[in-house]
């Protein structure tokens, strides 16, 4: 055998190996695989290849990528990453660890989710939170379970047309094989109609679980949430909202709003866009809600000596040992992004979080009244934004995209009704924002 | 050998009923409470509720484990035992002295058919 | 590793700042309708730079991972985790891009994910694989909905049932219930492979499909594979593939070939990924030429866990086809040279021939005496932690009462599964002559055992100044 890096055997161990297991060769252990399985055909793999030789490949790879840079949101957004988060989360201690059921020898892993669930408590202004869940539009399929098994008999959930796009079809595909009716919430100038989640209410009386609703939705625009949790709990129903982590720091938080529940994507908390993953969903709701509550959670407690410790707590909810009764087959969190989100927040502070979400507000709205300058957008909506809106076209949406792609900029995405979205964070400078607006004025016909 | 009281009908899922005119007190045994180890959470439902016999009405945790519970007589629940949801450790206590819920009985007749102490008994020795 | 007791939130000071941002030129958000604002600023650490170093550098200390020592964890493939994986998943050129930019500028991208498709394909035996779930549960959910759909595109809307052996991973049902499907479980026979003769009755126009690992939860092929998938399908049902016990068949037996019709991996098991303490992992699922038409299903927002399947593809090609055959093999001899090692000291419930794992039922002395319980198998995986082991999995599968599941897995050399056999059999020595010692362990991690029922009664899940 040629020696691999990754395998430690050499023939002489393998022969001690052997010796002591009673057979003569490595291919006798597969004695008990029925023979024509045993695949014998070479691999239809490359050849193995030297580090440097995947080094060289994958360097090759990534330069067919265009670099662009982004002005683009829609649930993946460009924000800033301080150089000590991706010091502190490759800490092999903390990447190469297993989940934390050993308590004794994981109370980092444990220490930091506490810290993380804290966190999220802090932000969304709730209870209690999860460990974390796979991205944001998995959270929010999960909390439409967390409604319907809350809600004693109820089978439908009402779900806002103004969520992004991507939220509303994991929604559906989550909905479709659990059994839950999805009932759209129209939408009015370009908010959450509070008239259609009323006339839903009353026409569908018994059944409803609850309605999730975004904070921010697809048009970027901040929704005014007055009046929806009490028409909900009116009806016994919940509220789930879905929200982006980084502006609540300054945005009215799901507990102001009344909700039960909320639910969101923590990457704009420094994760880098990465092609959309990892990131991490969040997800926290009222204490009187804990035991619905799916995934991991850590709890605090004394060791044997009553030093202070953390440890997985509140199990018997989870998959392993309710089974098929379980809310949610989720075994896993998105530890290490989890530890991203934490890390972030602890450098930033309510100072830091305060100045970056003045810094997206300056940005998009100074690209948003040059944009209008250039005479080849026009306004959509009266609304207030933060980072992100929407613009309609008064030159052809192909050619557009077109000439900013070629220019490096990733910018106007499409919305179903025709409308281009863009985005600004505090990482974009005036003076890209500036290079974009004189692409635009001089390259792109009105 | 956990214990068994007389005068108590007993389900198979090991609920006790103590009827009492058209209400009964519902509780686990305390095989059930013995098997379950110390107990973390209770979950009962609220007042008002209403289940049919057999239907599943809240659940009993462990650390490491979780177990339903399912009414052994239909009923609406009129009253909940709220010092054992805040102290769930009472079952591990005595299992028969604290009750989970009281129910007004939509068919009396429905405790006839459980266990009574010796079937009970019985039942657990298996 | 030592004991340290600080939190995040315990070091802030008013005034301290952690971040390096520019200055905002107004107080615009202030501009925004007072309604729409939050009321008070979040109670976030206020923390400097060093602060949060030396936090996170303290807490990690207080960890245990692949790179600190071995984890005989079974089930859970902990395989090292190869460095090259990380510095390309870290490529500026992939960190950087956004999921909806257009194809033409992500070619690079598309192409990991093309290179990767086929190269699982290769090695399953499977035709095309999605890669949005992201991790092994939501694989499992994600190839149970396809099955679904595949009965239900043919009208054929009666089959909701779905067969899962009693040796099962506890998610098995936890996933067919949240994907709507009723469990039927299959029973194992005395050599702890699924009972043919059990299986048969079960088998009607009502089942959608069985769940099976292979090999089992007991580390052992099941042999009857062949006669299970030939009934399977007479009956109209599919076969799915639970890939968290595929690290043995790397490179010798593809579930395909097998008849399995659907499958999920994990790439943080069988392809090196890291665990991250939980996560992030990626659980592509693989589907055979029939159901490829099904695999668009959007279990999650854009194109899974990026980060992960870059690493998996390195990994890949690092081994590429001369080293991929031995992947199995040499998990197997790991596994079956501890098997043989130890089983005078612990009791072997199944002697036969295992693949990458196999299960002891506890110890053969636990030092039980008069006034003195013995030693259980959680005391053996605490006493593990004191020698610089991971514990095994402990209590799964449900068959029997003192389960230690054990899978070494190939990157192990015989010295340090030498070290492993060694301790084991102190330990084993330890509990016959005083299993106080193990009753009480760890001694040495950073905290001793835990109240957990405290934890549950009273939950403190944040921290409260």
């Amino acid at each position: 055998m040629n020696g691999f890096s990754y395998f430690p055997h050499t023939e002489a161990d393998i022969q001690q190996m052997l010796e002591r297991i009673g057979v003569k060769s490595v291919g006798e252990l597969y004695d008990d695989v029925p023979a024509d399985y045993l695949y014998k055909k070479e691999y239809d793999l490359p050849d193995a290849m030297s580090e440097q030789e995947v080094r060289d490949f994958f360097y090759g790879l990534s330069s067919r990528n265009s670099r662009l840079t982004c002005f683009v949101g829609a649930g993946a957004y460009d924000h800033y990453t301080p150089s000590v988060i991706p010091y502190i989360t490759s800490r092999s201690e903390f990447i190469t660890a297993y989940t934390p059921y050993q308590c004794e020898i994981s109370q980092g892993t444990l220490r930091y989710i506490f810290e993380y669930q804290t966190m999220i408590c802090d932000l969304t202004g709730l209870d209690v939170s999860n460990a974390s869940m796979y991205d944001g539009p998995t959270a929010a399929a999960e909390a439409m379970r967390m409604m319907v098994a809350s809600v004693r008999k109820s089978t439908t959930v009402l779900v806002s047309s103004t969520l992004l796009p991507n939220v509303i079809e994991v929604i559906r595909t989550y909905a479709k094989f659990y059994g839950t009716t999805i009932e759209m919430i129209d939408e009015a100038d370009g908010r959450t109609s509070l008239q259609s989640l009323t006339s839903i209410l009353s026409s569908v009386k018994t059944g409803v679980a609850g309605a999730i609703i975004p904070s921010i939705n697809r048009h970027g625009i901040i929704e005014d949430l007055t009046g929806f949790a009490d028409s909900l709990h009116a009806q016994k129903a919940l509220l789930t909202v879905y929200c982006d982590p980084s502006a609540l720091a300054v945005l009215k938080t799901p507990a102001e709003w009344g909700a039960d529940i909320a639910v969101g994507d923590a990457q704009p908390l420094g994760i880098p866009l990465s092609y959309g993953g990892a990131y991490v969903g969040f997800m926290a709701c009222r204490k009187e809600h804990l035991r619905k509550l799916p995934g991991r959670i850590v709890g605090q407690t004394k060791d044997g000596q009553g030093r202070r410790a953390f440890v997985l707590t509140l199990q018997a909810r989870e998959q392993h040992i309710r089974r098929e009764k379980a809310t949610s087959n989720i075994c896993s969190n998105e530890s290490l992004m989890a530890l991203w989100v934490t890390v972030y927040l602890s450098l930033m502070g309510p100072e830091g979080m305060k100045r970056l979400n003045q810094l997206c507000y300056e940005n998009a709205h100074y690209l948003h009244d040059e944009l209008i300058k250039t005479g080849k957008f026009e306004e959509v909506f009266q609304a207030p934004f933060l980072k992100e809106f929407v613009l309609r076209p008064l030159v052809d949406v192909r050619t557009l995209q077109r000439k900013l792609s070629e220019n490096g900029f990733f910018a106007a995405l499409e919305t179903s009704e025709g409308y281009v979205s863009f985005c600004a964070t505090e990482k974009r400078t005036k003076q890209e924002i500036d290079s974009l607006i004189n692409i635009i004025n001089k390259e792109v016909e009105a | 050998m956990s214990k068994v009281i007389e005068g108590l009908r007993y389900s198979e899922s090991h609920e006790w009923v103590k009827v009492d005119g058209e209400f009964a007190f519902i509780g686990v045994s305390d095989f059930a409470q013995a098997e379950m180890g110390d107990i973390t959470y209770v979950d009962v439902p609220s007042v008002d509720d209403e289940f049919a016999k057999g239907e599943e009405f809240g659940a009993l945790e462990s650390v490491k484990a979780s177990s339903d519970l399912y009414m052994p007589v239909g009923g609406v629940v009129v009253e909940v035992n709220d010092a054992v949801v805040d102290a769930p450790e009472l079952v591990n206590q005595d299992a028969y002295e604290n009750w989970l819920i009281k129910i007004q009985m939509s068919d009396p007749a429905e405790a006839e058919g459980l266990m009574d102490a010796a079937a009970y008994n019985e039942f657990t020795a298996k | 590793m030592k004991y340290y007791d600080k939190l995040i939130f315990e070091l802030s000071k008013p005034g301290r700042t952690g971040y390096s941002l520019p200055a905002p030129e107004s107080s615009s958000v202030s501009s925004i309708d007072a309604n729409l604002l939050r009321a008070s600023a979040p109670q976030l650490p206020e923390v400097s730079e060093i602060d949060v170093v030396r936090h996170y550098t303290n807490l990690s200390q207080m960890n245990f991972g692949v790179d600190t020592g071995f984890y005989p964890l079974g089930s859970c493939t902990m395989k090292y985790n190869p460095k090259i994986n990380e510095e390309i998943a870290s490529l500026p050129s992939f960190l950087g891009l956004h999921p909806l930019q257009p194809d033409d500028t992500v070619s690079g991208a598309k192409a990991v994910y093309e290179g990767l498709d086929s190269a699982l394909a290769a090695i399953t035996g499977m035709r095309h694989f999605t890669f949005l779930p992201c991790a092994g549960a939501h694989g499992e959910l994600t190839g149970l909905m396809i099955i679904r759909s595949y009965h239900m595109s043919r009208g054929d809307t009666r089959r909701t049932k779905i067969i899962v052996p009693d040796s099962a991973h506890g998610t098995n049902p936890a996933s067919a219930a949240v994907c709507g499907l009723e469990i039927v479980e299959v029973k194992s026979n005395a050599d702890g492979l699924v009972d043919v003769n059990d299986l048969k009755p079960l088998l009607d126009d009502t089942i959608a499909g069985i769940m099976m690992t292979n090999p089992n939860t007991l580390g052992l092929f099941e042999r009857d594979i062949k006669e299970i998938a030939r009934l399977v399908h007479e009956a109209g049902g599919l076969l799915y593939y639970d890939g968290a016990n595929m690290n043995p068949l790397v490179g010798t037996v593809r579930p395909g070939d097998m008849g399995f019709d659907v499958m999920h991996l994990n790439l943080h098991k069988t392809f090196s990924t890291p665990h991250g303490g939980g996560g992030p992992g990626s659980g592509p699922v693989g589907v055979c030429e029939k159901l490829v038409p099904f695999l668009g299903v959007r279990v999650s927002g854009f194109h899974g866990n990026f980060s992960v399947i870059l690493r998996a593809y390195t990994y890949i090609l690092m081994l590429g086809r001369q080293n991929v055959k031995m992947v199995g093999p040499l998990a197997t001899l790991n596994a079956n040279y501890i098997k043989e090692s130890l089983k005078d000291k612990y009791k072997l419930p199944i002697p036969s021939v295992c693949k990458h794992e196999f299960v002891y039922d506890g110890l053969i002395d636990d030092g039980a005496r008069e006034g003195v319980p013995g030693a259980t198998t959680l005391d053996v995986a605490k006493r593990l932690l004191d020698f610089g082991f991971h514990a095994p999995t402990i209590y799964f599968p449900l068959l029997f009462h003192q389960a230690l599941m054990i899978e070494p897995t190939e990157t192990e050399s015989k010295e340090t599964i030498d070290e492993f056999i060694e301790v084991m059999r102190r330990i084993a020595d330890e509990a016959a002559e005083n299993p106080d010692i193990l009753h009480q362990a760890p001694h040495n991690a950073p905290i001793t055992r835990p109240d957990e029922t405290t934890a549950a009664r009273n939950p403190i899940l944040r921290y409260q100044a």
